[in-house]
C-alpha cells in the first residue's frame, strides 16, 4: 500500500517528506521502509536521514541546485521499493527495578490515581513499547504504546540532575533518560543498562521499529546487573521482531 | 602540547562535527562560525577538517611547551603572543613556552586558534568536538594539556594578514528560506517576521539563540519531527529560537525559517542585545 507523501526543500541542503499528521505504527512502517531503500540505493549520497513521527529529514552533502530533479529521484525510489531490503528488528528486554529507592514519584503517582504502586509497574512491564525514533538527547528512545491509566502530567518544576538510566512517564510517554540531564517527567525506575555509550562503534544498540520490553528486577539483581555492565558484558538479551 | 593557564569564558575544541549519527539522536556540534575556522586553518595549510579551538570572548591564557605555528581568525579580542599585540588571519611562529593572551573584545563573539595539523584532543564518533555526555570534556578546564603536533618547520610567519570583509560581523541581515511550517503563518505574522528588528535576548549560546521581540503565536505545536542548525522555531509563547551548531536533532515547534549557511556562520558572532533582521532569498 502507498501512502500519501509530500517533499519540500528545508532549507537549501535537506528534503522533508511528511506522511499524514497521525502517530501511528503503519506510517511509521513506511518510513523505514523507504529509509532503507534510500541507505541501500542511494548509500553514501545523504550525510544524515532523520526520523520523525510523521516524517523523513534528509539531508544532502552540498546545497541543491535542482530540488525538482532530487525529489523527483526520491519519488522513484519510493514507488520501485523491493520488498527483501528492510533491516532486522529486534526486540530488546530492559532490566529495570521499579524498588521506591528509584522510582522517587511512584507513591505520588499512586495517589493521584486509582492505582497501587503495584498495578503501576504491572501495567508498565507488561508491555511492548514500539520505538518510533531517537531524538532529544542521543539515545533518546521515543517509545510509543504507554497504557492510557499510565498517562500523567509532567512535574511542575522540572527536576536538574536525572541520573542516565531513569526510567520516567512525562503525559503519554514513557522513556529512559540516557544520559544525566534535567527532566520534568515522573520517575518511576532505573535501569542498569547504557542506552548510550559513545565509546561502543554502535552507541546505541536500538533503532527506530524495534521494540522495548521492560523486565523488573529486585535491588540485588540491579546491583549485580550494574556490576557486569562495568566489566563491559553484554547483559541485554534480544529476540528476532517478525511483524 | 598547551597548557591552559586560564579557561576564559567558553572555550572548546571544535571540528566539522558529527555527521551521520542523527539517527541515534547525536547533535551535528562543530565550530559555531564555520568561515572563520576554515580560513584560520587554511592559513596554516591545515586539512580543513582539522580541530581548532574556539573562543567565546577571549579570556583565555594559554602557554605552549611545543613550538608551532598558530592562526587566529573570527572575532578580535586583542590576542597577544608575551603580552604582544599579534595579526589576526596571519601565520604566526610560536616558540617553546609562548603565552597567548586576550585583551579588549574590538568586534564579533567567537574566535578560533588553529594551530599547525590541528588539535589532537581525543576522536569520539569521528569528531573531536566537544560535546557533553560524548567526549569526555565539554568545556577547557584550567590546567588541561591540549596535545598538538610537534611543528613541521616548511611554513614561514607571514608579516602580512588577509583582509576579512567586516561586514561577517557587522551585518544585521540574516539571509533565509521559509521554514516547512512558514505558510501556518498568517499575513500578520508573515509581516511582522519579514519587517520587525529582533533582538538577541540573553539566552544565547551554542545550541540556540532566542529572540526578545514575541510574535503573536496561534499555532499548535507538531509531532515531533527533524530540526537542523539555522532552524528558527517558533515557540508557545511567541518567542523565536533559532537552533545553533549543538542543536538536537528533533523538535516539537513549528519550523518558519531556515538560515543560509552563511546567515549560521553570522549570527555566531552576534550576542545579547545585538539586532538582526530576517531577508528571504
Amino acid at each position: 500500500m502507498a501512502f500519501k507523501r509530500t517533499y519540500k526543500p528545508f532549507g537549501k541542503q535537506a528534503i522533508l517528506i511528511e506522511w499524514n499528521a497521525v502517530i501511528h505504527e503503519d506510517i511509521l512502517k513506511d518510513i523505514l521502509f523507504f529509509k532503507d531503500q534510500l541507505l541501500i540505493k542511494r548509500k553514501g549520497v545523504y550525510t544524515d536521514i532523520i526520523v520523525g513521527y510523521h516524517s523523513l529529514t534528509i539531508k544532502l552533502k552540498a546545497e541543491v541546485i535542482d530540488f525538482y530533479k532530487e525529489i523527483e529521484e526520491l519519488k522513484s525510489i519510493y514507488t520501485s521499493k523491493v520488498k527483501n531490503h528492510t533491516q532486522k528488528k529486534y526486540i530488546w528486554e530492559i532490566p529495570v527495578c521499579y524498588d521506591l529507592k528509584f522510582g522517587i514519584d511512584l507513591e505520588e503517582m499512586s495517589n493521584k490515581s486509582n492505582l497501587s504502586v503495584k498495578e503501576i509497574i504491572q501495567l508498565h512491564s507488561e508491555k511492548n513499547y514500539r520505538v518510533f525514533f531517537i531524538g532529544f538527547l542521543p539515545g533518546f528512545l521515543y517509545l510509543g504504546g504507554l497504557d492510557a491509566k499510565l498517562h500523567v502530567a509532567r512535574r511542575l518544576t522540572p527536576r536538574l540532575d536525572v541520573t542516565k538510566g531513569t526510567v520516567a512517564i512525562g503525559g503519554a510517554q514513557t522513556g529512559i533518560y540516557p544520559l544525566d540531564s534535567p527532566g520534568g517527567w515522573n520517575i518511576i525506575g532505573k535501569t542498569p543498562i547504557q542506552l548510550f555509550d559513545p565509546k561502543k562503534e554502535n552507541p546505541c544498540f536500538a533503532k527506530a521499529g524495534d521494540k522495548i520490553k521492560f523486565t523488573s528486577v529486585s535491588v540485588e539483581e540491579f546491583h549485580q546487573l550494574e556490576k557486569e555492565v562495568i566489566q563491559n558484558k553484554d547483559i541485554i538479551s534480544k529476540t528476532v521482531l517478525n511483524d | 602540547m598547551i597548557r591552559v593557564l586560564k579557561a576564559g569564558f567558553y572555550t572548546s575544541i571544535q571540528d566539522k562535527g558529527r555527521t551521520g549519527f542523527a539517527s541515534i539522536g547525536i547533535p551535528v556540534s562543530g565550530a559555531m562560525d564555520r568561515y572563520a575556522a576554515d580560513l584560520a586553518n587554511h592559513i596554516l595549510n591545515n586539512s580543513l577538517e582539522d580541530a581548532l579551538l574556539e573562543i567565546t570572548f577571549g579570556g583565555c591564557v594559554l602557554e605552549f611547551s611545543t613550538a608551532t605555528y598558530i592562526s587566529i581568525s573570527g572575532g578580535d579580542f586583542s590576542a597577544k603572543i608575551n603580552n604582544i599585540p599579534i595579526l589576526l588571519n596571519a601565520r604566526i611562529k610560536i616558540h617553546k613556552n609562548d603565552v597567548l593572551s586576550f585583551g579588549n573584545i574590538k568586534f564579533g563573539a567567537r574566535c578560533y586558534v588553529a594551530v599547525k595539523n590541528g588539535f589532537l584532543t581525543e576522536r569520539v564518533l569521528k569528531s573531536r568536538s566537544f560535546y557533553k555526555g560524548i567526549t569526555s570534556s565539554f568545556l577547557i578546564k584550567k590546567d588541561d594539556l591540549l596535545p598538538i603536533s610537534s611543528s613541521p618547520s616548511d611554513l614561514e610567519q607571514s608579516t602580512t594578514s588577509i583582509k576579512i570583509l567586516k561586514i561577517h560581523f557587522t551585518s544585521q541581515e540574516l539571509k533565509c528560506d521559509e521554514g516547512p511550517e512558514f505558510n501556518l503563518l498568517n499575513d500578520i505574522q508573515k509581516k511582522q517576521i519579514k519587517n520587525q528588528v529582533f533582538t538577541i535576548s540573553n539566552l544565547n549560546n551554542r545550541m540556540g539563540y532566542q529572540l526578545k521581540e514575541p510574535i503573536k503565536n496561534y499555532l499548535p505545536q507538531l509531532l515531533t519531527s527533524a530540526v537542523l542548525p539555522g532552524t528558527v522555531q517558533l515557540t508557545p509563547s511567541g518567542k523565536l529560537i533559532i537552533l545553533m551548531r549543538d542543536c538536537q536533532v528533533t523538535g516539537g515547534y513549528p519550523r518558519i525559517l531556515q538560515l543560509s549557511r552563511n546567515a549560521i556562520n553570522e549570527l555566531a558572532q552576534k550576542t545579547t542585545g545585538n539586532n538582526i533582521q530576517f531577508t528571504f532569498n
